[in-house]
């Protein structure tokens, strides 16, 4: 590979395909240690009860068993902590019941752990867990996100009325004098389904203590292991936190979910001081439907006040949010912080005001999922932007088009500073390469196979790598939103780069490695990215928001920077040039308008081999640590056109075309953007079509396994016609860069319902909720019908 | 942990007579029904009695009248049989249908008429098809087989040994899926033999059934618009978080036209 040839651009193979594709990778399930013992979980089958006792002695008389524990062993520890304090309108703290590792008093969730049991075997400890004896006095259950409030039962002794909180954002006053000179309202009541995150690895922990040392090593399925080994030590266990190292090894995908600090890897660390083994668990697919945290989950009513050319002059939504019957770890910023910052969208709009009622119910918690808030606030947006342009007779991309932002950088009055964007261009172009023009025709010939034909809509705004670490802060976040790297030169020149970012199928190891190697002039193999390690890497926040590249990246950029900076004094005595004469470009440092120059591997061996070096001014080695807290979030943007084909006579609903056009600012990889785009619009067709999440009234989990719970195939996905515009670079960050993570699954719903409604508008049906099923739309068709 | 006893006879009555001395004894005829269960500690079986080795039971016979498939014959071996392709090309299409490729590597025809799931499709075949279920003590005519959810008048100890399948005119089978487990919400059957149409559906009820209102229709007028005058009425259907009895009802006809559609193309 020729260093000349830029590598930040180009398709490059991923370079941990290898061992993903021929099954070499290493999961926390592949690691068994020597004397291993093996953990089970007795979870709670009932949604709402108090314990009136337990019994275990059987349990522990049982073949093969260490040892048992419930939650009155583990009394001495904290609870699960929040990590965002949210506060309600009247200025007070949001209700944070503790969160107990294993149920004291009383169960509130089906799935949630009474018992640890650790055997032998997996076997021997789920026989022995099925003889623990419970003595529960059954309570109502609070399962409805709408009623919470008035459920009569309290899921928290401290939330009466079940309430976490009730918060606002925006100008309550300038809103209401919006709507009374309005020339038309749209008002639109809308639920937003609650999703299981089904990351194809389940959670997985493997705990050991050595008494050696005294250390503790958890090999467990996360996102963000520093974040993990932090919540743990210092708010859980209390344990000294250098002497815990926490490894998440490759991770089979997390979509958030495996961003939270998790009772089960929590009790697995306490124990395994206790049982002097090591202990490893990892989920069944039905206790991953139970209690990997799940997402969405919103009831909403949205206004929207136009004039009569439709302007938007302001938009009122008021939002009750499911938090599930505990706070986790992120729980409280999303339906807040995440979901109503992003309110204003593409558009112009003067005035927004958003109440967000938080609930606690007997449900599993609810916490981010792919988009987190974000898809919530677009699904709201879009629709209703749509809505509107039907009841005012203009074309849905015209309405979007007079409303839209054009002038950067942009104060939205949702607290959100937007650097850059053109959403006319990626609308321009989607409207382009989805043939729009062609549709009626479409239309025509689907109607001639008695299909009806329709055409949605959705011009979404992400924010991604939220920061920064002080306003965050101010807004009652707990930890910092900053990223950390380092470079490490070998003496041959080659680099090892350590990232706080953590890949689960992002593709770090490639993209990472094309930055750097791209900065050095390098070649892609000399250059090998490490993570997901707290032994290796000096710290990390982990990844979430669509923020690796973008935050982890510019921290990597800067310690790459520093070895340059390092490089060129290096260069200049052993070229007996002063230190601002030196120029690096392309793996050489050269005396600038000379031909005097040293390769980067011959600067980096004189590093560590100092024999000819300015050891009284500088230190040898070559190895540089940069952390990198952003001045602001970067904001994707996009396009998408969706159109669907539903059959009337079953309601089943097939996407016929479905394209996206985004702007991502400057793309490293494009191969590995459009996976990210494919897998984002995969699960947000999941949400709009398939899945959805459902509880009985007493709190019985209703689709808890694939027989219930639909997830999207291949079969039911079009061939996604998907485009990166040459687009408006991110302006505050080295590699322009914004994330792409997350944009599918943000945009992708409201152009699969806009598209059903706009094929069932000729039937009466104004109204359908997702997952816009088969049995659904059929039902929305009989009931315009009648 | 529970103990359970394995069997692997090679010849029905010794399989018979396991499955007689032991009630609490299950039969092992594929497994994509009873191991799940046994997973999810819905089932603890006493033994299990494997009918994998019994060569009787395998594969595929025509004679040119009937055609006969042994019980513990594969969804896949079904579907890739030249003789069922050729023949009964409807059933041949339903085994394809049936779960996935794993599934159907491993599933068997008689364990899935034994088991009367009320979403599996090959009930539907039997009765739209007019099958005989031949078990290991008699013959049982296919409008006697299926009495309920997850019951046949198969009675304790009784084995299937083959289903024969009457060569008809012409069969179809439409199937619409429930989404997430992909089995059928509802299947409809058709079948025509010179003057007589036999339509069966399941997923829609507590077992397969024939649908005399849509049988009449047809055999007045064997074309897909006949469908569409017959309603079905909701009660005794199936009624889930996939889809109402209502639902349900709704599809048979359309599905049935479907399957009249099919069966003219």
């Amino acid at each position: 590979m020729s260093a000349a040839q830029p590598l930040i651009g180009r398709s490059v193979e991923r370079k941990e395909d290898y061992r993903f594709l021929t099954g070499t990778g290493q999961y926390t399930d592949d690691i068994t240690l020597p004397r291993q013992s093996y953990a089970c979980f007795l979870r709670s089958p009932h949604a709402h009860a108090r314990i009136r006792s337990i019994a275990t002695a059987a349990a522990g008389a049982a073949p093969g068993v260490l040892a048992v524990f419930t939650g009155k062993d583990l009394t001495g520890i904290g609870g699960l902590p929040c990590g965002w304090l949210i506060k309600s309108i009247d200025g007070s703290p949001m209700k944070e019941p503790k969160h107990p590792v294993l149920a004291e008093d009383k169960v509130r969730h089906v799935g949630d752990p009474l018992a640890l049991v650790i055997a032998e075997s997996v076997a021997q400890a789920k026989a022995a867990a099925a003889l623990i004896e419970i003595d529960y006095e059954l309570q109502p259950a609070v399962v409805d996100t709408a009623t919470a409030a008035r459920a009569g039962t309290a899921v928290h002794d401290i939330a009466p009325d079940n309430v976490c909180y009730t918060w606002a954002i925006g100008d309550k006053a300038a809103v209401e004098a919006a709507f009374a000179r309005a020339d038309h309202v749209t008002r639109l009541s809308i639920v937003n389904n609650r999703l299981i995150p089904n990351a194809i690895e389940p959670r997985a922990a493997n705990a050991a203590y050595s008494r050696a040392d005294d250390s503790y090593t958890l090999y467990v399925t996360s996102q963000n292991p520093h974040v993990e080994r932090l919540l743990m030590t210092a708010f859980v266990l209390g344990l000294p936190e250098h002497k815990v190292r926490v490894i998440a090894p490759d991770v089979g995908g997390g979509f958030g979910s495996k961003i939270y600090l998790y009772a089960e890897e929590t009790a697995l660390v306490w124990a395994a001081r206790r049982v002097g083994r090591p202990i490893k668990w990892t989920a069944e697919r039905s206790e991953s439907f139970q209690t990997d945290a799940h997402g969405r989950d919103h009831v909403s009513t949205a206004e929207l006040a136009l004039d009569r050319n439709g302007k938007f002059l302001a938009l009122r939504v008021h939002t009750t949010a499911n938090l599930g019957a505990y706070l986790s770890t992120f729980a409280s910023c999303i339906p807040t912080i995440l979901y109503a910052t992003l309110l204003a969208g593409q558009y112009a709009t003067p005035a927004i005001y958003c109440e967000v009622q938080a609930v606690f119910t007997n449900t599993t918690p609810v916490d981010a999922y792919r988009g987190a808030g974000r898809p919530e606030a677009t699904y709201l947006l879009e629709r209703t932007v749509e809505l509107a342009a039907r009841e005012m007779r203009i074309d849905p991309p015209e309405l979007r088009r007079r409303n839209f932002i054009r002038h950067f950088p942009y104060a939205s009055p949702v607290g959100l500073s937007y650097d850059t964007g053109d959403y006319e261009a990626t609308l321009n172009r989607v409207l382009d390469i989805a043939d729009v023009k062609g549709f009626p025709a479409r239309k025509a010939a689907s109607a001639q196979r008695g299909l009806l034909r329709g055409i949605g809509y959705s011009c979404y705004i992400e924010a991604c790598g939220i920061a920064p670490s002080n306003i965050a802060g101010a807004l009652g976040a707990r930890a910092g939103l900053f990223e950390a790297g380092e470079i490490r030169v070998h003496p041959t020149g080659k680099v090892t780069v350590f990232t706080g970012s953590h890949s689960h199928g992002q593709g770090h190891e490639t993209t990472f490695a094309q930055v750097v190697a791209d900065r050095l002039g390098l070649a892609l193999e000399d250059v090998d990215v490490q993570h997901g390690d707290t032994g290796k890497v000096l710290f990390g926040m982990g990844t979430y928001g669509s923020r690796s590249l973008a935050v982890g990246g510019t921290a990597i950029i800067k310690a790459v920077d520093k070895i340059i900076a390092k490089g060129k004094k290096i260069a200049a005595h052993l070229l007996e040039a002063s230190d601002a004469d030196v120029e690096f470009a392309q793996g050489e440092f050269r005396v600038a308008g000379t031909d005097r120059k040293k390769a980067f591997a011959e600067i980096a061996l004189a590093a560590y081999v100092p024999h000819n070096y300015p050891l009284d001014k500088l230190e040898p080695g070559l190895n540089e640590n940069a952390f990198y807290d952003p001045s602001n979030f970067t904001f994707p943007a996009g396009s998408y056109v969706c159109e669907v084909e539903v059959d009337p006579d079953t309601g089943a609903v097939r996407i016929a075309r479905f394209t996206a056009s985004d702007d991502f600012g400057n793309v490293v990889n494009p191969m590995i953007v459009e996976g990210q785009v494919h897998g984002g619009l995969a699960q947000g067709i999941g949400q709009a079509l398939l899945e959805g999440c459902l509880y009985s009234d007493d709190g019985q989990l209703l689709t808890g396994s694939y027989t219930d719970y639909a997830m999207p195939r291949a079969a039911d996905l079009p061939a996604f016609h998907v485009e990166t515009v040459r687009g408006t670079p991110c302006t505050h960050n080295p590699l322009g860069v914004k994330g792409c993570g997350e944009a599918g699954a943000i945009g992708s719903p409201p152009a699969v319902i806009n598209a059903i409604l706009d094929a069932l508008a000729a039937r009466g049906v104004t109204s359908l909720d997702m997952p816009a099923t088969p049995y659904r739309v059929w039902q929305a068709i009989q009931a315009a019908g009648r | 942990m529970s103990q359970i006893s394995y069997h692997r006879p090679t010849a029905l009555a010794e399989a018979a007579r396991l499955a007689m001395s032991d009630p609490d004894a299950r039969i092992l005829a594929g497994g994509q029904s009873i191991l799940p269960s046994m997973r999810l500690g819905l089932l603890a079986p006493t033994a299990l009695i494997d009918l994998g080795a019994i060569a009787e039971l395998q594969g595929v016979r025509s004679d040119g009248r009937t055609l006969t498939i042994g019980a513990v014959t594969t969804h896949a071996a079904v579907a890739a049989s030249k003789d069922v392709m050729t023949q009964i090309p409807a059933l041949a299409q339903l085994a394809l249908g049936i779960g996935d490729a794993q599934v159907r590597n491993r599933g068997t025809i008689g364990g899935s008429i034994a088991n009367s799931d009320p979403a599996a499709d090959y009930p539907a075949a039997v009765l739209g098809l007019n099958a005989t279920v031949r078990t290991s003590a008699r013959s049982i005519p296919a409008d006697g087989c299926f009495t309920g959810l997850f019951a046949t008048a198969l009675k304790p100890g009784e084995l299937i040994a083959a289903i024969e399948f009457p060569l008809v005119a012409r069969a179809a089978y439409a199937k619409f899926r429930q989404p997430a487990s992909r089995f059928a919400l509802v299947g409809v059957f058709v079948a025509q033999t010179g003057g007589s149409v036999r339509v069966a559906v399941t997923g829609a009820g507590p077992c397969a059934f024939r649908c005399k209102a849509l049988e009449e229709a047809l055999a007045r007028s064997f074309t897909p618009q006949a469908c569409d005058a017959v309603r079905i009425g909701p009660d005794g259907l199936n009624s889930d978080i996939h889809g109402s009895a209502e639902y349900r009802a709704h599809l048979i006809p359309v599905l049935a036209r479907r399957a009249v559609q099919q069966l003219l193309a």
